[in-house]
């Protein structure tokens, strides 16, 4: 039943999907410009980012609007927290030390969320003037919906300013170029570490809002596979770019959904599948993905 | 004098007592215990054939639980019998639903196959640049299990396959560890060894050498699936079920933390990495379930392990990146050469064996000596 | 000015740095020449702490650097030219340059510097807007001396700034660096191309194996045969 008005509600659903992906991948882009670093506990934080939210709803009754500050207070300072005691230490070791670093952060966080909570699903609903529906024939959509999707842009343009005409976004471009020359113009390098972690761990929580609103449940190892998406959608726009990261996580999305939406029902299940076999066609045939600026996948 | 150069302690504690333990598993049939050290040995052998390619050959994969999966199933599919064939992989081809075949050949069928799809699987991936390398693999573990998930027909889907019967006993276990482990240190004793280990060591010079390192890194590998297969068909036949969620990314991290804790440059590393991983979660059972001390109920502590687990990681990666072990290899040497076994029959390995053995109750026994000492000397000071 | 007393530097286990004490004072361009490996190059990443030294310290000023950060010590005015030029091959020279005041606020004085930069490597000014990924070599050198002047150095360490570069370019980059002495910038200048450094140098240290050997007036040892032999080519 392929309908234009079924591809389109399709499109409309990869659009928003791709909003979660790109808001994520911003934070995994930022980060692995600076570091080369693929931070594995970036998708938990996501998590740890929707946990506090709902503990703060439903145990406290706050709205939504100050959990959602709080929820990036307590985000950017796990995000943070594993900075300093599980990456800085390992600065000067290989990527792959790091790599493992932040996969034993990223079961840290999940196992500390199973603890305090349950390993079940519990479930997630945000607040009536957010989740109000508008529908266009088969497409629906949210007001929360629209709102993440505006905001990636609006980041995206905040962000980009920022890293071309500010100081501290100088400082990031240096590092990103060539750190040690970075550190020999006086830049200190853990300051600007500390503000890629803070920027990307704040995104991954505001992205955490969207996708628990979306699938109206969340459990503690719900990020780590969409954060892993993200990371590919990162790579598939060109990894240290933030446009990029926002192309690829709105292309992978798109791509996810038609491929969920189109293919016979046989092969849907295999979405996950598809997303990582795109990562290794793309990383295969364009290592430094479309908008690819710094050394992607070379040997 | 050291304790581990004494070829006679190394035979006591490398060789006497672990048989010791392995001889009594082997009769206790069913027992609790048992089942641990079955589990060990199992891990001795996913975690042996990882280090291979994580230690030694200067690649990083965490896509090793996929390749259990693939020799788990496979094996599954030739132990099963028809009936039950029928029942659970209904679209199973009619030849391949009436073959049954012994044990030990469905491991080795599982274990082909495994390095199969490693022979696939590597040929595009191998060449990616480290950390991409090691997201391509987890990349193949979710593929996997989307197949295993998803081919209802082939492999009953995500309700996994049960009834597998107990062919995995402690024996079967530990000759197949035994003989792994065998391989893997003449492997990396040989030129071919060398060649893995100046690969990683520095991957230019090494193409230099003129060795063709895109074959060395493949072999390694498929070598590595190979074994990993078989680890799998013996986990499946232990724990009698298996399905999709065994074999993800959970339990792959859980390789991959053993073999960086154990020490992943060595193949003794994966021995200590083993006994620890499995004995640390059920030392800490009690806790996980709400531990009653002085009358009160802690909590559920549930995933307590994996925490410790994982801070047990960061730490040595930070600290002690090559893991307990570090590069050496005493146990698979003390197992692996004659030297030790020889000297159960020479009379001076005793008598140096207990002179080590004296010269060390010497120093234990002077700290109370030396205590008493500086407490007098005090006193004296004092009386003064 | 610059005071290193006993200095040590590993490197995972090897040493190679031992024992190492050197002076330099205000306004003097010290040469520090030796064969490859012999440790010329850890010494000024030690003092500009890319590396951490063993042991010993180093005296700026009166005031001990040993333990402070890369940024302190840049903050302070000493400037690392690195090996290997070290630029920022995704930016363009201007921002390059740019970078090189990074620490520095007053605006004037970065424009002050950046006049100061361009007319001593005039080629930068024609190609403000290239990238300096396209530069040549000797180009490139000149820039990543040029950014380090962009910073008000007290003291500039310039580590092989020769390497890989024509006899026409080292050249070039020699009048500069006697140029930066005319105008006062104290230089500690780590070079293989022993002549052309003992030649513009007031002293140098002569380093093997990590340890000093010789050092004293620079006219005086380019006139020492056994320097002669060793470093300069023979007669």
């Amino acid at each position: 039943m392929f309908t234009f008005e079924y591809f389109l509600s399709q499109l409309v659903n990869g659009l928003k999907l791709g909003s979660v992906y790109a808001m994520v991948a911003i934070g995994y882009s930022m980060v692995y410009g600076i570091l080369r670093l693929i931070n594995f506990a970036h998708g938990d934080i996501m998590t740890v980012g929707v946990y506090t939210i709902l503990v703060l709803t439903t145990a406290f009754g706050m709205p939504l609007w100050i959990t959602v500050l709080i929820s990036i207070i307590i985000s950017v300072l796990v995000g943070l927290t594993a900075e300093r005691v599980a990456y800085r230490p390992l600065r000067d070791a290989g990527e792959e030390t790091t790599l493992i670093s932040s996969l034993a952060v990223s079961i840290l966080i999940q196992n500390l969320l199973v603890m305090i909570f349950s390993p079940q699903r519990v479930a997630f609903h945000l607040p009536e003037y957010l989740s109000k529906l508008y529908t266009f024939g088969t497409v629906r959509l949210s007001t929360i919906n629209i709102i993440t999707f505006i905001s990636v842009f609006v980041i995206l343009i905040l962000l980009s300013y920022m890293i071309k005409y500010t100081r501290i976004g100088m400082a990031m471009r240096a590092c990103s170029d060539n750190m040690n020359a970075a550190k020999l113009m006086g830049i200190n390098i853990n300051t600007v570490v500390v503000v890629a972690f803070i920027i990307g761990s704040g995104l991954a929580a505001l992205s955490g809002l969207m996708l628990a609103g979306e699938y109206k449940t969340i459990d503690p190892l719900m990020g780590f596979v969409p954060g892993l998406k993200a990371f590919s959608a990162a790579v598939l726009g060109g990894i240290g770019s933030l446009s990029g990261a926002v192309l690829g996580g709105f292309i992978l999305g798109v791509a996810e959904m038609l491929f969920a939406g189109l293919m016979p029902t046989e092969i849907t299940p295999y979405r996950d599948a598809f997303v990582f076999l795109l990562l290794i066609l793309v990383l295969l045939i364009k290592p430094n993905g479309i908008l690819g600026s710094s050394d992607g996948g070379r040997s | 004098m050291k304790l581990r150069e004494s070829n006679l302690f190394r035979f006591i504690s490398f060789v006497l007592i672990p048989l010791t333990i392995i001889v009594y598993a082997g009769f206790d049939r069913g027992g609790y215990y048992t089942g641990l050290i079955n589990l060990v040995g199992i891990n001795i052998i996913l975690v042996a054939s990882l280090n291979l390619v994580n230690g030694f050959s200067g690649m990083f994969s965490m896509g090793h639980a996929a390749f259990m999966a693939i020799g788990a199933y496979a094996s599954a599919m030739l132990t099963l019998s028809e009936v039950q064939k029928l029942t659970l992989m209904p679209g199973l081809p009619e030849w391949l639903m009436a073959l049954v075949l012994p044990f030990p050949i469905t491991l080795l069928i599982g274990g082909i196959f495994a390095a199969i799809v490693a022979l696939f699987i590597g040929f595009p991936v191998l060449r990616f640049k480290g950390h991409y390398l090691s997201v391509a693999t987890i990349g193949l573990i979710i593929i996997v299990r989307a197949v295993l998930d998803n081919e209802d027909q082939l492999t009953n889907g995500a309700r996994g396959i049960t009834g597998l019967s107990s062919h995995s006993s402690t024996w079967i276990i530990f000759a197949i560890a035994i003989i792994f482990m065998f391989i893997l240190h003449r492997l990396l004793n040989s030129a071919y060894g060398r060649g893995l280990i100046a690969m990683r060591d520095d991957y230019t010079a090494a193409q230099t050498l003129g060795v063709n390192l895109t074959t060395k890194k493949l072999s390694a590998f498929c070598i590595s699936a190979f074994m990993a297969g078989v680890g799998g068909g013996l986990w499946a036949h232990m724990i009698n079920v298996i399905s999709g969620k065994f074999f993800y990314i959970e339990y792959s991290f859980k390789i991959v933390e053993t073999s960086i804790i154990g020490g992943m440059y060595s193949i003794s590393g994966s021995v200590i990495g083993s006994i620890l991983m499995t004995y640390i979660p059920e030392l800490l059972a009690p806790l996980e379930n709400g531990l009653k001390i002085f009358g009160t109920r802690l909590p559920e502590l549930y995933g307590i392990s994996n925490i410790i687990l994982a801070v047990l990681l960061i730490i040595i990666i930070i600290f002690r990146r090559q893991g307990i072990m570090g590069y050496s290899e005493i146990i698979t040497e003390s197992i692996f050469s004659i030297d030790t076994y020889k000297s159960v029959f020479q009379k001076q390995e005793y008598y140096k064996l207990l002179k080590i053995v004296g010269y060390k109750i010497k120093r234990i026994g002077s700290i109370p000596g030396y205590i008493s000492n500086r407490i007098l000397n005090r006193d004296n000071k004092e009386g003064k | 000015m610059l005071k290193i007393n006993n200095l040590c530097v590993k490197y995972d286990t090897i040493r190679a740095v031992h024992d190492v004490s050197i002076k330099i004072n205000d306004g003097e361009l010290v040469a520090m020449i030796g064969a490859n490996g012999a440790g010329k190059s850890t010494i000024l990443k030690t003092i500009s702490r890319i590396i951490k030294a063993e042991s010993g310290s180093i005296f700026f000023n009166g005031k001990d650097i040993t333990k402070s950060t890369s940024h302190e010590i840049v903050a302070m005015g000493i400037i690392h030219v690195p090996e290997g030029r070290q630029i920022f091959t995704k930016m363009t020279i201007e921002e390059n340059l740019k970078l090189g005041a990074f620490l520095e606020n007053n605006k004037s004085k970065i424009n002050e510097n950046f006049e100061k930069a361009i007319s001593l490597f005039p080629l930068l000014e024609e190609r403000l807007k290239q990238i300096a990924g396209t530069l040549s070599g000797g180009e490139q050198q000149m820039l990543a001396i040029g950014r380090a002047l962009m910073g008000s150095p007290k003291l500039l360490l310039l580590d092989e700034p020769s390497m890989g570069l024509s006899p026409l370019m080292t050249q070039q980059v020699f009048d500069a660096l006697l140029q930066l002495k005319k105008e006062g910038i104290t230089m500690l200048l780590v070079e293989q191309n022993a002549y052309d450094a003992m030649e513009i140098s007031d002293r140098t240290y002569i380093l093997e194996t990590g340890k000093i050997t010789m050092s004293g007036n620079s006219k005086e040892l380019i006139e020492d045969p056994n320097i002669k032999a060793a470093y300069l080519g023979g007669e």
